[in-house]
């Protein structure tokens, strides 16, 4: 028996990625980093600023996603993010901007603990990726 | 009757504004199929979020305690109203479908005795509204600078109206938009979004999830961002039914240029030669008094 399923990744605009050959996910959970296998039971949960692994037999990729949801039931992984790039795609000007951006929102001051945390996230995880 | 000249000018004029017409027509078509493919495109986000938030809110076991953008605030008083229109005109009836419908909207509000607030989105749509209920916008946002509807700008004006709502401006909130049906047909939509209204759907898939962190948690970070969500898809479909509409107003304007094309053509030639037979007349009993 196969140990894939099926991944959709989906933005506002568009179905951004679908492969059903997948054997392992990993998303960056809300507490902390979360491998999926095939038969995993159903589970709703939402991302953090970090790296989405995608291990499949036509190759690994990685993704950067800022915020989004998993959802995943009957071997179908979905995952709603509003903002993702393809690291393979992704370049140092890109990232320096995303970087920055993230390094503004985390120095501001009139925010709350909430969204202090996800921009630290995203400091933190973009600077492992320079 | 108009002198052969002045006839001649009108054809003229008529047939460039037929041209003109026929040029934004294509424009629109061209414009429609991209709209229409984005809205497409877009509603695999808004379905799976929807499906997913109707999963989480049957699984919350204390309905008492659930976040205020899912149940509401507890009262009905004061209702704000996001109307999303065009920024362009020239669109046959997109603009004002929209505005009738939140026109009779408003109008029952303030009937049953409630506070009314409105959020106009579109240039197109503050100037109609702005003269009767000028004191009721609190907000007008345009993205005439955006070419295409995007999600960023769905995302601004969706945490507008969370900050609204907590800081406890409004308690019902509810958007217009024109949903896309095909090109001639665009319905104009009233759907409320705080509290978020899911009834009739119960009967969702029995399974259980598991959830991470539990789905109080979940919920209250979900929430704001299907508001957003669903002003994105009213964005898209409205820039769709936009298309639609100018393109079909665009082709009855064309069609009718041809049509006063024809009258005209037919009135000109009349007169022509009317002048010929009287310049004919006058040669003959000329020649015949001689």
């Amino acid at each position: 028996m196969s140990e894939e399923f099926k991944v959709e990744i989906v933005n506002p605009e568009k179905s951004f990625l679908v492969k059903d050959d997948v054997s392992e996910v990993v998303v960056p959970a809300f507490e902390g980093e979360m491998g999926i296998l095939k038969d995993h039971i159903s589970i709703i949960s939402f991302l953090k600023p970090g790296i989405i692994k995608i291990l499949s037999k036509s190759g690994d990729e990685n993704y950067y996603v800022e915020d989004g949801i998993v959802e995943f039931k009957n071997n179908n992984l979905s995952i709603l993010t509003s903002t993702i790039f393809n690291l393979a795609d992704m370049d140092k000007s890109k990232q320096q901007d995303l970087l920055k951006q993230a390094e503004e929102e985390a120095n501001k001051t009139d925010i709350n603990d909430q969204s202090k945390y996800l921009a630290d996230q995203k400091v933190e995880v973009l600077k492992t990726l320079n | 009757m108009a002198s052969l000249d002045d006839l001649k000018k009108r054809i003229a004029s008529v047939k460039s504004t037929q041209k003109i017409t026929k040029a934004m027509k294509m424009v629109a078509a061209a414009k429609l199929r991209r709209a229409q493919e984005s809205a497409e495109k877009g509603r695999p986000y808004s379905e799976k979020m929807n499906n997913v938030i109707l999963n989480l809110s049957n699984g919350i076991s204390d309905r008492e305690n659930a976040p205020k953008l899912l149940s509401g605030t507890g009262q009905e008083k004061t209702h704000l109203c996001v109307v999303m229109t065009s920024d362009r005109g020239l669109c046959g009836g997109f603009n004002s479908n929209i505005i009738k419908k939140a026109k009779s909207y408003f109008a029952k509000i303030l009937d049953e005795g409630k506070e009314l607030k409105i959020i106009t989105v579109g240039s197109k749509g503050n100037d109609q509204l702005k003269r009767v209920y000028g004191d009721k916008i609190i907000e007008n946002i345009s993205f005439k600078e955006s070419k295409n509807a995007n999600y960023f700008d769905a995302d601004k004006v969706g945490k507008m109206v969370i900050e609204k709502f907590e800081a406890g401006e409004f308690d019902v909130c509810t958007i217009f938009y024109n949903q896309f049906k095909n090109v001639i047909t665009q319905i104009p939509q009233a759907q409320q979004i705080i509290p978020l209204n899911n009834e009739g759907e119960e009967n969702s898939s029995e399974e259980s999830y598991e959830f991470e962190p539990d789905e109080d948690e979940i919920l209250s970070n979900l929430l704001p961002k299907n508001i957003s969500t669903q002003i994105f898809k009213a964005m898209l479909e409205n820039s769709a039914s936009e298309q639609g509409s100018r393109m079909s107003a665009m082709d009855n304007a064309t069609r009718n240029a041809g049509e006063m094309v024809d009258k005209l053509t037919i009135e000109y030639n009349r007169s022509r030669q009317a002048a010929i037979t009287k310049e004919l007349i006058e040669i003959i009993s000329g020649a015949e008094s001689l």
